[in-house]
């Protein structure tokens, strides 16, 4: 029966032009497979946004309330107990944009980090490229923020803010912060399929960022008195895609905030356009081939 | 990991030797695969904070981490058109050798190597559990890359062969019966045209109507010059759709040729 010795089985497999199982594909064929898959990336995102909440009694409204609780929370707490809101006209259309906006990359994220080693069913079932679980991801996130959005329209007309062609720069802002969003939620995708542990880290490093971020407070009032004699630190906090986004959002809608807030703190914000873009480009071109790296792995164990 | 290997070989030389069939084109080559995997145990009594925080500061690896030799030395050659059956009793690696093909295990030594990306059914839970039945087969078909045209068509054809109760298409997919699951999921697999199919005692939670149909499907995939591999502890329906079985036994091949005579030698080992 040995009698063919002369090939071995992996050259005699070789020949035939099979592959090792599971091998990754090249950058630019899993580009065009991920780009093949947009549909379904689409199609899970709406799915999983309309099953979100049918548990509970209320159901879809929770989309809505859920936002608007954080922001009373908040209000609460850093607008009338602590009073964060030196130097900024209008601090509840200031906040609520803040909290909407990190609230997408927040979740974003967090979401990320779940999106590998909660579908793991259907990772091992079929095949498909898994970057498009990570990317429905995001779009779930991005859906809640439009519903969001609408509520934000809403308090920011009921706080006096007069509709401007202006406003429409939000479009492109939230464009880049998506891409930002994914690139960032594709990192964490891959290290939460292999360390479990990140998502119990995760809530703190959040939460951190979010303080860092100036979410709640304008970081320009802080900047002009606290940290005058750290120069460096100030241009970090410039940087921080954190702030740069919710900052650019702020700009875009706040008439006041733009033209009368930050004149009056001495702050520029010239430098926040070039910061989104970058960031953008950054997370999502690294964050993508980071995630790519590992391709073959995932769904293992 | 290498002495254990190296312990093991004079056993693995006494499976069957491998012979090429120049003749016949082949779809998945298993050469000399060994898996082994790590089982963590929940560290008896003892799995307090303290006792974790002195093995990370002694870098002790997790408690009653055992090493697992699954596959020791596994070699086939599986060609265009085959339908094999894998039997063996409990724990003998049946499962772990159908992950190792669809590559969800990554092989201590030697290789796998296959002809396009296989798909595993098992026997776990929905694809998604939370998404209504007709959400999964419009998910899943996109997922495996048919366009958006392709999924309409198919979708008929798969509600008909999963062949569930009136109404339960709406229903999350988490209500589902073990059986009812297992269909769907079938359905939406077989909906495109695999060159490799594995499946894990998938079917046996299956009334006769499913098994007769999904014997069907199996022989349609076999003449699309695809292969099919099958577990099942219910050794009838490897007779019926098998062209061929391999018996592992504690991760070794013990036979592997026609159904009649493994499954034979099979029950005869088994006592049954």
């Amino acid at each position: 029966m040995n009698g063919q010795s002369s090939e071995s089985l992996a050259g005699f497999a070789a020949r035939h032009g099979l592959k090792q199982s599971a091998a990754r594909p090249p950058l630019t064929t899993y580009v065009q497979q991920v780009w093949q898959r947009r549909t379904f990336i689409w199609n899970f995102a709406s799915a999983k946004t309309s099953s979100m909440y049918t548990s509970s009694r209320l159901g879809q409204l929770w989309q809505v309330l859920t936002p608007l609780l954080n922001v009373g929370v908040y209000y609460l707490i850093f607008g009338v107990m602590l009073n964060t809101k030196h130097g900024v006209t209008h601090f509840i259309p200031f906040l609520v944009t803040g909290v909407f906006i990190f609230t997408f990359t927040q979740r974003s994220v967090t979401a990320g980090a779940k999106s590998i080693s909660g579908n793991l069913s259907l990772i091992r079932a079929l095949h498909f490229p898994r970057a498009s679980l990570p990317f429905a991801h995001v779009i779930v996130e991005l859906q809640q923020l439009l519903i969001s959005m609408v509520v934000l329209f809403a308090l920011l007309f009921a706080f006096g803010e007069t509709p401007s062609f202006h406003m429409l720069l939000i479009v492109p802002m939230l464009l880049l912060q998506m891409c930002f969003n994914m690139g960032l939620s594709l990192v964490l995708a891959r290290v939460g399929a292999f360390t479990p542990d990140i998502q119990q880290l995760l809530p703190f490093i959040l939460r951190t960022w979010l303080y860092a971020s100036g979410v709640i407070f304008a970081i320009p009032a802080i900047a002009q008195d606290r940290l005058k004699n750290h120069p460096w630190l100030i241009e970090l906090l410039k940087a921080n895609p954190g702030s740069v986004y919710v900052e650019l959002a702020r700009t875009s809608l706040i008439d006041s905030y733009r033209t009368k807030d930050l004149p009056e703190l001495g702050w520029s914000d010239n430098h926040l356009w070039w910061y989104a873009i970058a960031w953008a480009v950054i997370a999502l071109v690294g964050g993508f081939w980071y995630f790519h790296r590992a391709e073959e792995r995932y769904g293992r164990g | 990991m290498a002495k254990a290997l190296k312990e093991k070989a004079p056993v693995s030389d006494a499976q069957p030797a491998v012979a090429i069939d120049p003749t016949r084109e082949p779809i998945v080559v298993v050469d000399d695969l060994h898996i082994i995997y790590r089982v963590y145990g929940s560290g008896g009594g003892r799995g307090n904070a303290a006792t974790a925080l002195m093995r990370v500061v002694k870098r002790e690896n997790r408690p009653q981490m055992k090493e697992i030799h699954a596959v020791r030395g596994v070699s086939f050659i599986a060609y265009r058109g085959d339908a094999i059956g894998v039997v063996g009793t409990n724990g003998s690696g049946k499962s772990t050798l159908l992950k190792a093909i669809a590559g969800l295990l990554p092989p201590a030594k030697g290789g796998v190597y296959t002809d396009g990306q296989p798909s595993l059914l098992g026997v776990n839970a929905a694809l998604m559990k939370d998404l209504t039945g007709s959400r999964n087969i419009i998910l899943g078909c996109l997922a495996m890359g048919l366009t958006p045209e392709e999924t309409k068509e198919k979708y008929d054809e798969i509600v008909k062969f999963a062949d569930l109760k009136p109404g339960f298409i709406d229903y999350p997919m988490s209500t589902y019966s073990s059986g009812m699951g297992a269909r769907l999921r079938f359905a939406i697999a077989a909906a495109r045209t695999h060159d490799v199919m594995l499946i894990d005692e998938a079917l046996a939670t299956g009334d006769a109507k499913f098994k007769r149909r999904s014997k069907a499907k199996i022989d349609e995939l076999r003449k699309d010059a695809g292969a099919v591999f099958l577990v099942a502890h219910n050794l009838d329906v490897i007779e019926e759709t098998c062209n061929r079985v391999i018996w592992l036994d504690e991760g070794r091949i013990k036979m592997d040729g026609d159904p009649k005579e493994v499954l034979k030698a099979y029950t005869d080992a088994t006592g049954k």
